[in-house]
């Protein structure tokens, strides 16, 4: 399904949904990030895959987030992520710390219908102590005791990012970026914006489909220009490093904050239009 | 002129190319590790056959399956050397990038621990790298363990920390003691300041080596051929430390 844009995208999403998101250097969608803040989207639960960056602090910022779970939520080079620093410092979100490979893990899991898998590592670090849904059994192919973590399927509600282009079947190309495949295979519904829309079937063309999400996976796309910015997306275009350092500077403060709300988010879209479409 | 972060990425590419340590075929490099890419870029340009896999490389990024795939590599031991740093590092070499005070960072938060606990114990040889060396970074006891520097018998590990840089000294790690021993000091620094600055207890020699100057060579593979490499990915460093980058950038 081909939707008129990033807002009537995220009408989709209801208050409260688990939903998967990529960190800054695997395309996540700004646009639709910024359309949930139009909209007033409440008590969503976060899942960074495997970490979290740009468009979850924005998110926690505009009062959108109930929950994070993520190995890691920053800015990268810009440094700490600041809204998430002030929510969890105030108590307003909870956070569940977790390690990039368990995350990837789970969703592995949930893309394979079972309902756990191993994984190496992990043994006498305080994150485990703070996961009682991650278990440790004696590996039982093992002659001697050789404990190892499990860790269940986790299925988000949502899977949610920025592909390059999508045909009118609803196919999507990632390029490269694999995990966002992993997430649309794993998630129960998956909610894309794009460049452009391309004619003929990009599951036909032997050099995109390897770098192409299925549109069995996917429930919508939407057009948006540059709807990953600031973040940069594959060859396409870079990051807006700009516009990072203002939002790491501007979100330092709660006032701050709504300040670049006002100039980059609240006016963007459906609602600056007037509803046109 | 010799730049500190020029130093400290020699110190570490010395430890790369450390005959006595396990083979380094494969290194991975992790994000926003510009002083650990150098050491990388350097050991590859000075004739040394190895695979460098950055992973926030955005033209030519070596994973294809995902970020998943560095950790599935690294899993099956095909990943040899990776570089980890903390908000504290203690003298165990335990890390902590999750925060300061009670779970989950009630005191200062950090970011998180990536994927430290796993690759870290899977890993054959880390390098600690932390350019601050202070009593609140290397600390007695990290308040929190996102990946602990040592493990119990029976538990699945392939390597521990090889060595700590900072930016006053280098450290060498016992794992079988799960100790630190002083190894040198960066020019201006002493034992003495070297142990006022740190949190934990360590061994130190009886005559303490001063790290050894870049070469001149070295500085010219740095300045020249590693810069190349490293501007897409580090175009504020490369401008800072070696004065290039931002005009091509404009």
């Amino acid at each position: 399904m081909i939707v008129a844009d990033a807002d009537a995208l995220a009408a989709l999403v209801p208050d409260g949904a688990f939903i998967a998101l990529p960190p800054d250097n695997s395309v996540p969608s700004g646009a639709l990030a910024r359309a949930l803040v139009r909209a007033g989207r409440r008590g969503l639960r976060l899942l960074g895959v495997p970490v979290s960056g740009f468009v979850t602090d924005l998110l926690i910022g505009a009062g959108c987030v109930a929950s994070v779970q993520s190995s890691g939520v920053s800015l990268g080079e810009a440094g700490f992520a600041p809204r998430f620093t002030a929510a969890l410092a105030a108590g307003r979100i909870t956070m569940t710390d977790a390690t990039c490979p368990a995350i990837h893990t789970m969703l592995q899991a949930a893309e394979k219908g079972v309902p756990f898998m191993p994984l190496r590592g992990i043994l006498g670090s305080d994150i485990l102590a703070h996961r009682p849904d991650w278990k440790v059994i004696d590996n039982p192919f093992a002659e001697s005791g050789d404990p190892i973590v499990l860790l269940p399927a986790l299925q988000p509600d949502i899977a949610a990012f920025h592909g390059v282009m999508a045909d009118r079947e609803g196919n999507v190309f990632i390029g490269r970026r694999r995990e966002l495949a992993t997430i649309a295979h794993a998630a129960k519904r998956t909610l894309v914006t794009v460049e452009r829309i391309v004619e003929g079937n990009l599951l036909e063309d032997e050099r995109l489909a390897p770098g192409t999400v299925s549109a069995t996976y996917i429930e919508a796309v939407a057009v948006a220009e540059r709807g990953a910015q600031p973040i940069a997306l594959l060859d396409e275009y870079g990051t807006d490093g700009a516009h990072i350092a203002e939002y790491a500077k501007l979100a330092r403060s709660d006032e701050g904050f709504r300040t670049y709300l006002e100039r980059h988010v609240l006016h963007e879209g459906r609602t600056a239009r007037g509803v046109a479409a | 002129m010799i730049g500190a972060e020029e130093r400290m990425a020699v110190a570490l590419a010395r430890l790369i190319r450390d005959p006595a340590a396990p083979p380094a075929r494969h290194i991975a490099v992790g994000a926003a590790s510009p002083i650990p890419a150098a050491a990388c870029w350097l050991v590859r340009k000075s004739g040394v056959e190895v695979r460098l896999s950055l992973l926030h490389k955005r033209s030519g990024n070596p994973f294809t399956e995902g970020t998943r795939e560095l950790f599935d590599l690294t899993g099956q031991g095909r990943i040899d050397l990776f570089f980890l740093g903390g908000g504290q590092i203690d003298g165990q070499a335990n890390i902590n990038l999750v925060g300061t005070g009670a779970w989950p960072g009630q005191g200062v938060r950090f970011p998180g621990s990536f994927g430290s606990a796993f690759m870290y114990m899977m890993t054959p040889r880390t390098i600690l790298f932390r350019e601050e060396h202070s009593a609140r970074v290397l600390v007695p006891r990290v308040d929190i363990v996102s990946a602990p520097g040592v493990s119990e018998p029976g538990v699945f590990r392939r390597g521990t920390a090889q060595a700590l840089v900072t930016g006053r000294c280098v450290f060498h790690f016992d794992p079988a003691r799960a100790r630190f021993t002083l190894a040198s000091v960066h020019p201006g620094e002493t034992a003495a300041t070297i142990r006022a600055a740190t949190g934990f207890d360590y061994d130190e020699p009886e005559a303490v080596a001063e790290t050894a100057d870049p070469s001149a060579e070295e500085l010219a593979l740095l300045r020249g051929p590693v810069c190349d490499e490293m501007l897409e990915t580090y175009p504020d460093f490369c401008h800072r430390v070696w004065g290039r980058g931002k005009e091509q950038a404009a």
